[in-house]
């Protein structure tokens, strides 16, 4: 293992539960502790062969130098590939099982894409060559931008927004634009209260004013309550379609048909395309941009927290409106990038610019592999396995656990339950944790807020029915333990590599980073002075 | 289909349990009318991995690679090399495939991670704290604005004329529609940045005022003369870092006076990918730890008393605060922040420094050469690994006859700033410890020969 450096740090006992069989190195076989890197590393250690420079720098940086090295240890490759590797057992990802997180489509990445965009010609480019040597990688763009363009039904696409959220602000500067293009100031975006988090949040952050709308108990966006909120000050509303609850709004062409009569724009969160790409084409409901999370429908690898990619299909009436820059194909084939320099030329009503350069490549090589792949007919069934799985567990659990909307008809690509009827003292959070004791990752829980102890499942369409089977027969069996009142349910998880931390410490004094130093007896760490 | 596991009888199975007739059944709530019958036309059906494989190599060969040539180009994406155990690591499934670490039981890898890539990251920029990242380092330039307006109550905004083009035209986008008002200097071919007319523009109104450190020309402003200034006005200084390998030999932002420090993390580990994705970073002092936008990973401990680590001070963010966050960043660029934290792991501060050292020499022995073409001189008083040379016509036709010849020669100060006028015979260079003797020769003859009117 990796030792210890002279920091005085060392690997804790571990818990009480263990303690009759402790280890002296506090690691359990395959259940591996580790340090930060920082106290296993030294200054003196590199783990990258580089000379020293053999001059001495230019007279012009000597009053700009810093007058020691960075107080960071290094680790020498073996030590390094080590430490990321025992780090790495400490995780759950989807290749370990059903993953089965509600709005964030963790299904499986396929490692082609990985592959594809690790060849120099995308990998290896950089963004400002001139545009004939990257002629390939605006076909890229190009290729994937046709795709959604007619996955969607819509008019065009703006490629460059970074994330989902960066693609929803895209698309509200897009309805800013068009709105100022009118000479119009309207300054309210209606909301409806089981949206994503970032809906209000991209809302403020783009100048508008956020007005809630009420669901029904159907779980669907109230129309009629829609429609009161609607008048000349409202620039626009953003709807989830499928919404949060995992329902399909019928209403929606209702909805499109109202705000547009009187001058408002759509917006559509498509954080839950999986459920329909293939099946229903967005801009046949009447919505003017739709953001399209390339790490969720299209496999892009979630990596711990991002890269996303955010691509925003546009309608007819907001395409003009599209940031720079932007790809277009010549009469002659070739490909050309619209910036700042060449805006004029066609573009000339771009609302800006969202990024230092071109958006996601990376994203976009691995999202147009992927759709590839699966081809037309491929995505088409995408969709159909995905609302199947779901309706699958929808109906599977439903017994156990209510199931809010169940009566309202087939859910799509996510059940959501609520934790009404746990025994006293029991809620979703004790489900959550015993499905970690099972080996998997719980659902997303107390999302959306407008049902209690909210648990949303989506287990996607890369799961097997016998890995849902196993999946069911776990979240039954937890859920039941909960209406027993199983009190070792509240200490779960008991065998996951930490038990429940302790977040109230963590707000109430943050500790952001290490605080020792490098090389010398640090500060006893929390493993020593709370370890058993 | 090699991704879906259902087979026909799986999917007839589940059906049956469910208690419908057929999948379309699953979809009723669609209205009939907007219903597709089968696969939209137009589009070509799925493709095995052999077939998809030729069609994207096809495209890739229609790009030259940087590392086939002799390559010069920066402007806030270098080309550094990159150990192979990075991509190695970051490709492991527990990282790749995880996603935010909600559930901290079983994320520990992520969260550890993000810890030591926080510490990583604020001793680098010489700040108290950084958090967990953001997109690049435009967006990360504009929440650090936004988050300086929100501690100062104030909402005027200097930048330098050394600020990345692109970084001032996403600040002026936002700012169009937030109605924050944006005072940006013009940039000029000088050997000095414009730290005295900086310092002029700020007010008792002013929020913060931004400048590059290198700048976007190579130039090196002075931090401490500027955070002066900018304090003595009660504003902030912001400071972004396009090429953080230049702080293996530059003080630290943080050290100067630097209230928020930004940057672009992609020299570490993330390589050039033709623009993204990329890597925000974004650390400032403690005491406007809760202004920040983004994620923060913090130290605690479990139940059973270890360490552990989980995302915390949420109540900034978006799915907490809803409209009144910080920001509305959700996604970030976590596995490009492992990257460059393992990247970094593996060099250690004295490595950081030693790279940092490397670059530069490879720098002044290339700036050495170019300025001995007749015609061709160096702009810059002082540079880390890229500097602006001043040639004898537009610079934008320079980089064409270069690519030409097999030389990606740098990037012109035209295409960085098209409406600017006066800056055109400027060409930006940028050299990193992976140029050789060779390239840098190459180049210098290259350029000697175009400038010459010879034709290839």
């Amino acid at each position: 293992m990796n030792a210890p450096n002279a920091s005085g740090w060392r690997p804790s006992l571990g818990d009480a539960a263990q303690a009759k069989n402790a280890t002296s190195s506090g690691d359990y076989a395959l259940m591996l502790e580790e340090a930060l890197s920082f106290e296993l590393g030294s200054a003196d250690k590199c783990g990258v062969d580089l000379e020293a420079p053999g001059r001495a720098p230019a007279a012009g940086l000597a009053k700009f130098m810093r007058k020691a090295a960075p107080v960071l240890p290094g680790l020498t490759e073996p030590e390094t590939v080590r430490h990321y590797t025992r780090l790495s057992r400490q995780n759950y990802g989807i290749d370990l099982g059903p993953f089965p997180l509600g709005s964030c489509t963790m299904k499986h990445n396929p490692r082609l894409n990985e592959k594809m965009a690790r060849l120099p010609g995308f990998a290896d480019v950089h963004p400002l060559q001139p545009q004939a040597t990257v002629q390939g990688a605006l076909e890229v763009i190009e290729q994937l931008a046709h795709w959604l363009i007619t996955l969607t039904g819509m008019a065009s696409v703006a490629m460059s927004p970074k994330a989902g959220a960066h693609g929803e602000l895209c698309g509200l500067l897009c309805i800013r634009a068009a709105l100022d293009a009118r000479g119009e100031k309207r300054d309210v975006v209606l909301v409806p209260e089981s949206a994503h988090g970032t809906n209000p949040a991209t809302a403020a952050f783009a100048g508008f004013k956020v007005e809630s709308i009420p669901a029904t108990p159907a779980g669907r966006v109230d129309l009629a309550a829609l429609k009161s909120k609607l008048g000349p000050n409202v620039a626009g509303v953003m709807i989830t379609n499928p919404n949060t609850c995992g329902l399909f709004e019928p209403d929606m062409r209702a909805i499109a048909d109202a705000v547009h009569a009187v001058g408002g724009y759509v917006y559509c969160d498509g954080a839950n395309f999986n459920a329909i790409v293939g099946k229903v084409r967005p801009g046949d409901l009447g919505i003017d941009a739709m953001h399209i999370n390339l790490h969720k429908t299209f496999s892009t690898p979630h990596g711990g927290g991002g890269p996303g990619a955010g691509p925003v299909v546009l309608s007819e009436a907001l395409a003009p409106f599209a940031p720079l820059p932007f790809v277009t194909r010549g009469d002659d084939g070739s490909m050309h990038l619209v910036e700042e320099e060449n805006a004029s030329e066609g573009h000339g009503q771009a609302f800006g610019r969202m990024v230092a350069f071109h958006g996601q490549m990376g994203m976009f090589t691995r999202a147009l592999t992927y759709i590839l792949s699966h081809g037309a007919d491929g995505l088409r069934q995408v969709a159909e396995d995905a609302v199947l799985n779901a309706n699958y567990v929808l109906r599977a659990c439903a017994d156990v656990l209510p199931a809010p909307f169940a009566d309202s008809g087939p859910c799509m690509h996510e059940a959501l339950f609520s934790d009404s009827g746990l025994a006293p003292g029991f809620s979703t959070l004790d489900i959550a944790k015993g499905l970690i004791d099972e080996g998997f990752h719980p659902m997303t829980v107390y999302f959306p807020l407008v049902v209690k102890g909210a648990m949303l499942v989506e287990p996607t369409e890369t799961e097997s029915k016998a890995g849902l089977d196993r999946f069911i027969t776990s979240l039954r069996s937890v859920a039941q333990r909960a209406k027993d009142g199983d009190d070792s349910l509240h200490a779960a998880p008991h065998y996951a590599p930490r038990r429940r931390l302790d977040e109230t410490l963590a707000a109430r004094k943050p500790v952001l980073v290490w605080q020792g130093e490098p090389g010398m007896a640090g500060t006893p760490s929390l493993s020593e002075i709370g370890g058993s | 289909m090699r991704y879906l596991p259902l087979t026909s009888s799986d999917r007839a199975a589940m059906l049956e349990t469910i208690g419908v007739a057929g999948v379309d059944d699953l979809f009723v709530d669609v209205p009939a009318a907007a219903r597709l019958s089968g696969p939209i036309e137009g589009l070509p059906p799925h493709a095995s991995e052999m077939a998809v494989e030729r069609h994207m190599t096809a495209l890739a060969a229609k790009n030259l690679s940087a590392g086939s040539v002799p390559f010069f180009l920066g402007a806030g994406a270098y080309r550094h090399h990159v150990p192979a155990s990075v991509d190695h690591l970051i490709q492991r499934g527990e990282f790749l495939t995880a996603y935010t670490p909600y559930q901290p039981e079983i994320a520990q890898g992520t969260l550890q991670v993000l810890f030591e890539f926080q510490t990583q990251v604020a001793r680098l920029f010489g700040t108290d704290i950084a958090n967990a990242s953001m997109y690049d380092g435009s967006t990360a330039c504009w929440e650090a604005i936004l988050m300086a307006a929100r501690i100062t109550r104030r909402g005027r905004t200097v930048l330098s004329g050394g600020l990345h083009p692109h970084y001032g035209e996403v600040v002026r986008t936002m700012a169009k529609f937030t109605q924050d008002d944006i005072v940006s200097l013009a940039p000029e071919l000088v050997a000095d940045p414009d730290d005295a007319a900086v310092i002029t523009q700020i007010d008792a109104d002013t929020s913060s005022v931004v400048v590059q450190y290198p700048d976007v020309l190579g130039r090196i402003p002075d931090l401490a003369a500027i955070a002066d200034a900018a304090h003595a006005k009660g504003a902030l200084l912001v400071v972004v870092v396009t090429e953080p390998v230049a702080l293996g030999m530059i003080e630290a932002p943080g050290v100067l006076g630097a209230d928020i420090v930004v940057g672009e993390g992609q020299s570490l580990g993330v390589g050039l990918q033709f623009g993204g994705p990329y890597l925000g970073l974004f650390g400032c002092r403690e005491k406007f730890v809760r202004q920040m936008p983004g994620r923060l990973c913090g130290q605690t401990v479990d139940a059973a008393g270890k360490r552990g680590f989980v995302l915390t001070l949420s109540t900034r963010e978006q799915h907490i605060r809803r409209e009144k966050a910080t920001s509305n960043i959700c996604t970030n660029s976590g596995l490009c922040a492992l990257a460059f934290s393992i990247h970094l792991t593996l060099l250690g501060g004295e490595g950081v420094a030693r790279l940092a050292g490397l670059n530069h020499e490879k720098a002044q022995m290339t700036f050495d050469r170019l300025a001995r073409i007749p015609g061709v001189s160096l702009l810059n008083a002082a540079y880390f690994n890229e500097a602006t040379v001043l040639l004898p016509r537009d610079a934008r036709e320079v980089v064409r006859d270069l690519a030409d010849r097999g030389i990606l020669g740098g990037v012109s100060l035209g295409r960085l700033f098209p409406v600017a006028d006066g800056l055109h015979n400027g060409l930006l260079v940028a050299v990193t410890e992976t140029t050789t003797d060779d390239d840098i020769e190459a180049f210098a003859v290259a350029l000697e020969a175009i400038l010459a009117g010879e034709t290839a």
